[in-house]
């Protein structure tokens, strides 16, 4: 079996954010970039069954973005991934979600992967359509937000979270999509030897027009922090003085200190 | 202007923030219909058209064939926009209904703008505004962003069916874990967040709830990580309180952890970053690091 896992990089989102030029998404200047925390989980659930099926599926991560995206490349590598294929687009930011799931989908098409991994949302766009889309684009059947993942023979259960902590149990064959929910696993940490060895495994390198069929369906218009409403107080300074600062506000505004 | 509204039922029951849908409607100035996948029983109060599919038969959780319910719906009203929540259930559809119609989706909205729609991004901390290209549009709208309306009255039915084949099969539901202190009762939590680094630092979480005679929560990756155990854990898929006193300790204010302790009474964020989005819903935000002011506050609080 075939398995694929496709994986974003986001900012690091304790970052402060700047519009770009075009006052349309974030500029990228002082970012630090990392993988996408949703698809952490998603590249590891790969290697699990990887490692369930003796070794047998061969994992191949994909991964559309900028040069900067092979660092996240690496590490799904180092993390256990066979390969990596990189669709080159610096203009991956004003692609909307549609267009990254065609993208995604005009490769996947020839390649009849039986398990297709992502995360249910990517922390910086969060749109949660990408998975679906690329699922329905290949007319694979999926599930989202999946909390609990088993395989055995060809059929996939999973267990997909709803509101209130409730979950919904499902059933389906492969081929099939599943999108990763925090919680799924525990990601696990890329060890220096499989650093070392992931710097020999093949990444191949796909412009991006060599997959893009789609007109945008969005167009991305204004990029701004939002309005504050909350008027709250901010405390800043030296520790000790925020302390008598705080205790000062518990005994004027609340009882608790009484 | 016409918008189709997708209704949710669990367990055979509309459920409440389905209301939303009109609350969003009513500030587009919008005609209505809406399509549920339910029972009799699970009608909202509402005037307009329902186009009611039975979920007995097709399930409520089979996107296969809802999809096309929802696609059957939109051919008979035509509207311009299909609107769902961006819940679970919604997050879920939407995109399937965008690809059947080839339609453009807006994803988790929370305001009107001009030509377009305002959304979040940067997980809270930005906002984007997005213009849709083609019609009609996919909404999907962020829970509580648009007050609840009830329109009052009695649907008027309209049989909904559609075919397609079912590739998944939904065993049911499981409920939630309930282990541990019933948080809903605590007058005062201190939560734990990602933000206080390790489990070795759980402790001073736990000093400063004692000397507030509170208790602990926590937010989700502290649950995930295996620091605490998932009872404790606050938010959409945890628990929802409203304690006099919430202090977040390295919580930076997602969406989802906002929405099950927003209520509360008073509100303390402890966070190192100025701008967290736990700002907005904060009466005192100090910035610091957990690990510094935590201690000093209840070495005070002590005394
Ligand atoms: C469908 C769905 C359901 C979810 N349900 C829930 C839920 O029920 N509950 C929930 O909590 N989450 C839930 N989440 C996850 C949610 O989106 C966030 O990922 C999560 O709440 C983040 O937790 P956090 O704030 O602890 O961590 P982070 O977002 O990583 O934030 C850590 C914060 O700590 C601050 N910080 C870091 N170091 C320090 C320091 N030394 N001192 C002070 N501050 C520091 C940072 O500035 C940052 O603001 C859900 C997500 C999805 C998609």
């Amino acid at each position: 079996m075939k398995i694929l896992v496709c994986v974003k990089q986001v900012p690091d989102m304790e970052s402060r954010f700047r519009p770009d030029a075009a006052g349309v998404w974030y500029a990228e200047t002082d970012l630090a970039f990392r993988v996408n925390e949703y698809d952490e989980y998603a590249i590891e659930q790969a290697v699990l069954l990887k490692e369930q099926l003796g070794g047998e599926p061969e994992i191949t991560l994909l991964s559309v973005g900028p040069d900067r995206v092979v660092e996240a490349i690496k590490k799904g590598l180092a993390m256990g991934a066979d390969r990596a294929v990189h669709v080159r687009d610096p203009e991956a930011h004003l692609k909307d979600p549609f267009q990254i799931a065609s993208i995604i989908a005009a490769y996947a098409k020839g390649e009849a992967f039986g398990l297709i991994f992502t995360g249910m949302q990517s922390l910086d766009r969060g749109s949660t359509q990408v998975g679906v889309a690329v699922a329905e684009a290949l007319g694979y059947p999926c599930v989202t937000t999946v909390v609990a993942f088993e395989y055995a023979d060809g059929t996939v259960t999973v267990k997909r979270e709803l509101e209130g902590g409730v979950k919904g149990t499902v059933r389906l064959k492969a081929p099939a999509l599943i999108t990763c929910q925090l919680g799924l696993n525990q990601p696990r940490y890329p060890t220096l030897p499989n650093i070392m060895k992931a710097k020999k495994k093949e990444v191949s390198v796909i412009p991006v027009e060599q997959l893009l069929q789609q007109e945008a369906r969005l167009v991305p218009a204004q990029f701004s922090a939002p309005a504050k409403k909350g008027g709250g107080v901010i405390l800043e300074g030296e520790v000790a003085d925020q302390v008598d600062r705080l205790i000062g506000i518990l005994r004027d505004k609340t009882a608790v200190l009484r | 202007m016409k918008a189709l509204l997708v209704g949710e039922c669990r367990d055979g029951k509309l459920l409440e923030y389905s209301y939303e849908l009109f609350g969003f409607a009513s500030r587009l100035g919008a005609e209505t219909a809406m399509v549920l996948i339910g029972t009799e029983g699970a009608l909202p109060s509402y005037g307009g058209t329902v186009y009611l599919a039975d979920a007995g038969r097709y399930g409520e959780y089979n996107p296969d064939l809802h999809k096309r319910l929802v696609q059957a719906a939109v051919e008979r009203e035509k509207p311009d926009y299909v609107v769902f929540l961006h819940t679970s259930y919604g997050w879920d559809l939407a995109p399937r209904v965008a690809a059947l119609l080839k339609a453009p989706q807006v994803s988790e909205v929370v305001a009107l703008a001009e030509g377009g729609f305002e959304r979040p991004c940067c997980s809270q901390k930005m906002r984007q505004v997005v213009k849709p290209v083609g019609a009609p549009v996919v909404l999907t709208l962020q829970g509580g962003a648009f007050p609840a309306l009830v329109p009052g009255g009695t649907p008027q039915q309209e049989p909904l069916e559609a075919e397609g084949e079912a590739r998944g099969e939904f065993l049911g539901y499981e409920a939630a874990v309930r282990k541990g202190v019933d948080l809903t009762r605590a007058e005062v939590i201190v939560s734990a967040g990602r933000g206080v680094g390790k489990k070795e630092n759980l402790p001073v979480i736990a000093e400063l709830a004692k000397v507030l005679g509170g208790e602990v929560g926590a937010s989700r990756p502290v649950v995930d990580s295996g620091w605490m155990e998932a009872g404790a854990q606050v938010g959409v898929t945890g628990q929802t309180v409203s304690p006099k006193l919430y202090v977040a300790c390295g919580i930076s204010g997602a969406i989802q952890h906002l929405a099950g302790m927003k209520k509360s009474g008073f509100i303390i964020a402890i966070n190192k970053d100025k701008d967290a989005p736990i700002g907005e819903v904060a009466d005192v935000l100090v910035v610091a690091d957990v690990m510094q002011f935590v201690p000093a506050l209840t070495a005070k609080l002590a005394k």
